[in-house]
């Protein structure tokens, strides 16, 4: 049964520098995958060393906790710096692209030979190709084990997060290759699969067939996976549930119809400090400088790979992150505000205490810096962050519960429904400015590895 | 601005590791940080902007709520003194009058509390919380105008002591610390702050309060005093707070403003407050109906602006620390506030005053109403569990 949920709990954050719906071709000389944007794992075994030649497709690494699963290079080149940070600790893997891509072949198939393959043909494809990162499984928000089959595969079909890219523009055209991999996905759960839209179905929608529909409307964070899947088939103890971005049924779907690894991506560049927000089509793991190459307005930003809520801070000779289709700049806060605690102030709020007068203006689109606004300090405020999580849990007692790293109460206040993203709005309206996100992923961690 | 900001980076590496008043640096970022909000930047992954809200902002809003009542407290000091004494008076020298009493209260209250928490940032090493700005403000609305000095400073230092600081300061306090201090001076000092008599600021007045007056009349007479409505018994005094008292909390109606800043700015919480005037009706009634003594004739609404039920309703019961802290947990919480602020009020003669006892009682039982709304959410999840 297709559902329909209303969500009311949560808070649109209107932020000026939306993308225009315009993609520039963009070729990148670099472009890297990040160990470290695959969290929850951190035994990276390298495959390549530096000066190998590589394809599309090519595995790079795989990680010692999850063997079967091989991460690959996004075009083909020269494999030119393997950057490690403190420790050893494996951070980037730098490939110098040709100007041709070429590719690894993988095996093909047309759409109705796709529903004749064996879970074992689809899964070794996958996780050879790497496309199979893109599969995250819940709970913990990790790449999911191949080994698994989960109870069902959840499909987030809108974005609501701050400058959230466009679906039509970002799958523009894509109607097939999202089509073949539903029918891919349907072949790897035992139970169904879920496509949650909030309203207008985007193109690229269309031709999926066979697949649980479900709509769901709200503030952000309605856009968030886990939200939804709090809403319509909650996790429980024991429970298994794969979660893949709309990017990622994409390449599932490319790889089989086109047997081949094509990581081709459009990226929008948002933000207040960006002269001219658009879109660009390049490949995962594009390179930040070239991407941001004279478009910037300001000299002091800060440029976050994905969403100002839940994105991660990259410098300018960093690469776009493995699962963010947005980069987004804002300008750095770093700078003292007198009386910034007393004076009123347009400054977006949540809250109404006085002198916050942003609840005035709803519609006004803010240009928000990185300042965190105040001071850490010990939980004070109650009710606040309930108000911004439409699920049924106490955020407060799970983060406290993770703070004093008590197992028993992260599993019965539900650890295992909730990855970092969808506590993002708690920290932005936490008036003692923890961590929250952070908190959230120490705690699964630490599940994890219990 | 820039001068104060260049003073304050002059000074700052003193107080910074390996400065020469290192020991004192959270002394020196309480005042820092009252000019100029920190230049703190959201760590690399997280959240990346940040609610313009901080604590700061938070506690002023719950002072300037307070004011209402602070200022209509120092007038209502000098009119029932003149009143008192017989003498005529204007609204300026009311409120001079008044002031005079009152302001030192305040100071020394502000004083000695901010010493302790300066004390304790610098032993303890944690920064000076912004939560004393209102309890600092709490305590002078809840003594009466006559409340000997030293016997504030002594109350406020142990209520910021026991009530706060010995749990880790303001977030892991238990009991709210104003209520604390209002406790302090009840049981310690009881012959200069006890709940049925009340202290007109002119030298060995006393009166008895409505709360104290109807204790001690029987049934028959209270229900004339009420018909009368005069004097203590009036409606609009008792409402506008023009009778004796603890210097803030006599006028329910510089309350009922104070209510509405604390509602509409969503600092203090509606569900406390609508709960716990929901409670005191329903003893109120219960009273009305079954009690054969003086409260027996009060209509149910009296008890909601008699006394201190409308400020501690306001103002204390709604710490959001010492108060329970999930919604469900927080109706039952200040239902049972009222319901037991109106019981202690009658039932017990000694304390007409029970909402101090019944919100300090249910401050101690808010964690284990919380534990119960909390264990709900967990049996819900539980009841899913496929293994």
């Amino acid at each position: 049964m297709s559902k329909s949920i209303n969500l009311r709990k949560g808070f649109d954050i209107k932020v000026s520098g939306q993308a225009k719906p315009e993609v520039v071709e963009l070729a990148s000389e670099t472009l890297a995958v990040k160990p470290t944007d695959f969290v929850g794992y951190g035994k990276p075994k390298m495959l390549v060393k530096e000066g190998d030649k590589v394809k599309a497709g090519t595995p790079l690494y795989y990680d010692k906790s999850l063997e079967a699963v091989k991460y690959t290079s996004p075009v083909s080149g020269e494999v030119v710096e393997v950057k490690r940070g403190a420790k050893r600790r494996l951070l980037e893997i730098k490939v110098l692209a040709d100007k041709e891509v070429e590719y690894e072949s993988f095996n093909k198939y047309s759409l109705p030979e796709l529903s004749r393959l064996s879970e074992e043909e689809i899964k070794s494809q996958m996780a050879n190709s790497g496309v199979w990162p893109h599969i995250i499984q819940r709970p913990y928000a990790v790449v999911a084990n191949p080994a698994h089959t989960p109870k069902a595969i959840f499909v987030s079909g809108f974005d609501t997060a701050p400058l959230a890219p466009d679906f039509e523009v970002l799958f523009a055209g894509e109607e097939a290759n999202f089509e073949a991999g539903m029918e891919v996905l349907k072949k790897l759960t035992s139970g169904k699969v879920h496509l949650n839209v909030n309203g207008q179905t985007p193109k690229v929608f269309a031709q999926a067939k066979g697949v649980e529909v479900n709509s769901v409307s709200g503030p952000h964070p309605a856009g968030n996976v886990g939200v939804q899947i709090h809403n319509i088939d909650p996790i429980g103890k024991g429970d298994l549930v794969w979660t893949v971005s709309p990017y990622g049924v994409v390449q599932i779907g490319k790889l089989f119809l086109e047997g081949k690894y094509d990581a081709s991506r459009i990226v929008a560049l948002t933000g207040s400090e960006v002269a001219e927000p658009k879109y660009y089509k390049t490949y995962n793991g594009a390179s930040i400088d070239k991407l941001i190459d004279g478009k910037l307005s300001s000299k002091n930003v800060r440029i976050v790979s994905g969403n100002i809520l839940s994105g991660e801070k990259v410098a300018k000779d960093s690469y776009v992150g493995f699962y963010d289709n947005q980069v987004t700049v804002i300008p750095e806060g770093d700078n003292y505000k007198f009386f910034g605690s007393f004076a009123p102030t347009s400054r977006l709020s949540f809250g109404r205490s006085l002198g916050l007068l942003s609840f005035l203006n709803r519609g006004k689109e803010h240009v928000l810096d990185s300042n965190i606004n105040g001071e850490h300090r010990a939980f004070v405020q109650t009710g606040v962050m309930e108000q911004v999580l439409p699920m049924d849990i106490y955020p407060v007692y799970l983060l406290k519960a993770i703070l004093a790293e008590d197992f028993e109460e992260m599993e019965a206040l539900g650890i295992y429904e909730v990855a970092e993203e969808d506590f993002a709005l708690c920290e932005f309206v936490d008036v003692s400015k923890h961590e929250v996100q952070s908190i959230i992923r120490r705690g699964i961690d630490l599940m994890l590895n219990s | 601005m820039q001068f104060i900001r260049d003073i304050l980076d002059n000074v700052k590496p003193n107080f910074e590791k390996g400065g020469k008043w290192e020991k004192y640096y959270y002394l020196y970022e309480a005042h820092e940080t009252l000019f100029f909000q920190p230049n703190h930047t959201a760590p690399s992954k997280g959240a990346h902007v940040r609610d313009a809200v901080d604590l700061k902002r938070m506690m002023v809003t719950v002072i300037v709520a307070l004011i209402p009542c602070l200022l209509y407290g120092m007038y209502n000091v000098g009119v029932q003194h003149f009143t008192a004494a017989g003498e005529a008076f204007t609204f300026g020298s009311a409120f001079a009058f008044g002031a005079i009493k009152t302001l030192p209260i305040v100071a020394v209250c502000y004083a000695t509390g901010l010493a302790v928490e300066f004390v304790f940032s610098v032993v303890r090493k944690h920064p000076v919380n912004e939560g004393f700005l209102v309890s600092g403000m709490l305590i002078p609305l809840v003594v009466p105008p006559t409340m000997p000095l030293w016997m504030v400073a002594v109350a406020t230092i142990i209520a910021v002591l026991l009530g706060k600081e010995v749990f880790g300061g303001t977030g892991m306090n238990l009991l709210n610390p104003a209520l604390t201090a209002r406790a302090v001076l009840f049981f310690g000092y009881a012959k200069n702050m006890s709940g049925d008599q009340v202290w007109t600021a002119l030298d060995g007045y006393t009166g008895a309060t409505v709360l104290g007056d109807i204790a001690s009349k029987s049934k028959e007479q209270v229900a004339e005093l009420v018909a009368a409505g005069n004097g203590l018994f009036s409606v609009e005094n008792l409402f506008f707070g023009n009778i004796p008292g603890s210097i803030g909390e006599t006028s329910a109606l510089m309350c009922l403003i104070g209510a509405a800043i604390l509602v509409i700015t969503g600092v203090g919480s509606w569900r406390i407050m609508v709960s716990m005037v929901l409670g005191g009706l329903a003893m109120g009634y219960l009273v009305q109906t079954f009690n054969n003594g003086g409260f027996g004739a009060v209509p149910a609404y009296y008890q909601l602006i008699m006394g201190g039920f409308a400020f501690g309703t306001v103002f204390m019961a709604t710490d959001p620390v010492s108060a329970a802290q999930t919604n469900v947990g927080k109706w039952i919480y200040g239902f049972m506030a009222g319901f037991l602020s109106i019981l202690i009020r009658v039932i017990n003669p000694a304390y007409p005053e029970g909402v101090m006892l019944a919100i300090l009682l249910m401050n101690v039982l808010a964690p284990l109403i919380d534990y119960f709304v909390v264990n709900a959410n967990k049996k819900r999840r539980l009841s899913r569990a496929t293994v």
